[in-house]
């Protein structure tokens, strides 16, 4: 097993697999929190035009990703508290407008499915020490500026109205986590893929939503599972050769049906306490 | 719970009195409020001064809620002039001295949070921007959790709780601030009979403390007893200001359009109306 770890490229790989697993979900929590578990999805199709363009200019497609995920994701919100009546549609044309640019571009550029196929769904043999030092970067500013907010991300996300009256810039912490999710996305395309990096900022929320029954307990323990499906399904795809993003994804939903039973069992013996004690 | 001395700001371009001690918690005029196009709120005025407790009433769709949301800057005005201790409602960044609790939705948060960690949430005005909550937060909002009677369940995530129990820990959220106007949309909506008592128990030692509470309400119920005055709110107008007990309830809606409204009482604080 340890041997892995001969080949350079897979540690490369399990390197931006820690990254990855634990990013995701410390902004997915908010993202699941704020009821945007699809926002990940949409800003991960806007960036495949960034990779195609990074493809077609000879520049580097993480950067380029980077960009174009958050200029989608600034779009996301800007449409989303301003044009709240229409906004559903625009989001939808952002989406298939971002995958079906970003799919032509490639083709344009030259570049083989296989390379699509790869920014798609990841690949563990494409990240590079160059690739490895953006992710890490990229991923630690999320981190720390992620736990440095956490108040005030819980405050928006939990009750934006009573926010604003408490005097926090709503408007700005909106962006700011449209804006870390994007770069999330960014340090997470070369592990799970643009089409399955969002299931890492859901999945593991949702897994550990079934035993944990604070906030901070959910996040910390999401970021732990995030952590776990991505190293072992960074290990498997290795293992058994399949492609890295669907075998994470498949771990972390794994983690959620073990996770789901044994709430299940507890609910069942009574050691769940559900009711209300009504007091007076 | 202290109340802090007013801080003096330059004098306002409004004939709003200034002594510290009169200065009204708030003082709204002429606010009008239109919402995609349609006039929801025609030049209401609302005054409230220390240590009062007002109740907005009206019928569904009235323009009460309106009126509120507005004054705490939840809704644009059109047109009106709102100042909150003395500072234009525009300036106004002493956000510490502000509670509010929002109307009760069904729309629960995608993740669980406890009563405390919602609680501790309104300690936001108050806490450093970046950093863990420090002791007088903590204590704050445990003070604020056994003040409405929650300290048992304070571990318990929200969405286990009964919808009076929740409504109380969103009235503790307010109250961890330690505010000196208490801010409350229809706080009885779905609440139990003990909890509405509870709630006016509260009141009553809010007051007692210096704080000043602005509610909105379809029927005042149990909170009847610690209500100093009542304004009522008919199509967008301010229909009648003055001790609850004379407050037209039921059909001052039905006849909208007949007459001056009824104003029984002068406005406190007010210059020449």
């Amino acid at each position: 097993m340890l041997e892995l770890l001969d080949y350079p490229f897979m540690r490369y790989a399990l390197a931006a697999a820690v990254v990855t697993g634990l990013t995701a979900p410390a902004i997915g929590t908010f993202l699941v929190q704020r009821r945007l578990a699809l926002l990940g999805d949409g800003i991960g199709h806007v960036a495949l035009t960034g990779v195609a363009l990074g493809l077609l200019t000879g520049t580097a497609p993480v950067l380029t990703a980077v960009i174009a995920a958050t200029l989608g994701a600034l779009a996301i919100e800007l449409m989303r508290t301003y044009a709240r009546t229409s906004g559903d549609v625009a989001l939808a044309m952002l989406f298939y407008g971002g995958i079906a640019a970003g799919v032509m571009l490639i083709n344009l550029a030259g570049d083989s499915a296989a390379t699509l196929n790869s920014y798609l769904f990841g690949s563990i043999v494409t990240v590079s020490p160059d690739d490895l030092t953006v992710i890490a970067i990229l991923g630690g500013i999320v981190l720390v500026v992620v736990l440095a907010a956490t108040p005030q991300l819980f405050a928006v996300c939990q009750d934006e109205e009573h926010a604003r009256v408490s005097g926090v810039p709503v408007r700005w912490y909106g962006i700011l986590i449209a804006v870390l999710a994007a770069v999330t996305i960014t340090v997470a395309m070369r592990t799970v893929g643009l089409l399955l990096v969002s299931a890492l900022m859901v999945v593991p929320v949702a897994a550990a939503q079934q035993v944990a029954r604070s906030f901070r307990a959910t996040h910390l323990l999401a970021m732990g599972l995030g952590l776990l499906a991505a190293i072992v399904g960074v290990i498997a795809s290795f293992e058994i050769d399949t492609q890295p993003g669907p075998t994470i994804v498949l771990t972390a939903m794994l983690c959620f049906a073990v996770l789901a039973a044994a709430r299940g069992v507890m609910t069942l013996t009574g050691r769940w306490r559900r009711r209300p004690l009504e007091l007076g | 719970m202290p109340v802090t001395p007013e801080p003096t700001g330059p004098v306002p371009p409004h004939p709003a009195p200034t002594r510290d001690a009169e200065t009204p918690v708030l003082w709204a005029r002429g606010v009008t409020v239109e919402l995609g196009g349609r006039p929801v709120l025609a030049e209401a005025d609302l005054t409230i001064a220390r240590g009062e407790v007002v109740a907005v009433l009206g019928a569904n769709g009235s323009g009460k809620s309106t009126l509120v949301r507005a004054t705490i800057g939840l809704v644009p005005r059109r047109a009106g002039t709102v100042e909150l201790f003395g500072t234009p409602l525009e300036r106004f960044r002493d956000r510490s001295r502000l509670g509010y609790v929002p109307q009760r939705s069904s729309n629960a948060a995608g993740v669980p949070a406890t009563v405390r960690e919602v609680v501790l949430s309104g300690r936001l005005a108050r806490r450093r921007l970046v950093g863990p909550a420090r002791r007088a937060d903590r204590e704050a909002a445990d003070r604020a959790i056994e003040l409405v009677g929650l300290t048992e369940l304070r571990r318990r995530p929200v969405t286990e709780l009964s919808g009076g129990q929740h409504q109380r820990t969103l009235i503790a959220r307010a109250l961890a601030t330690q505010p000196d106007l208490l801010v409350m949309d229809e706080p009885l909506a779905g609440v139990d009979a003990a909890s509405g008592q509870a709630l006016a128990r509260t009141v009553e030692e809010l007051v007692e403390a210096g704080t000043s509470v602005l509610l909105v309400e379809h029927d005042l119920g149990p909170l009847a007893p610690v209500v100093d005055r009542a304004v009522v709110i008919d199509h967008g107008r301010v229909a009648f200001d003055g001790p609850p007990d004379t407050a037209p309830s039921e059909h001052v809606h039905h006849h909208p359009h007949t007459g001056e409204p009824r104003r029984l009482e002068p406005l406190p604080h007010e210059g020449v109306l």
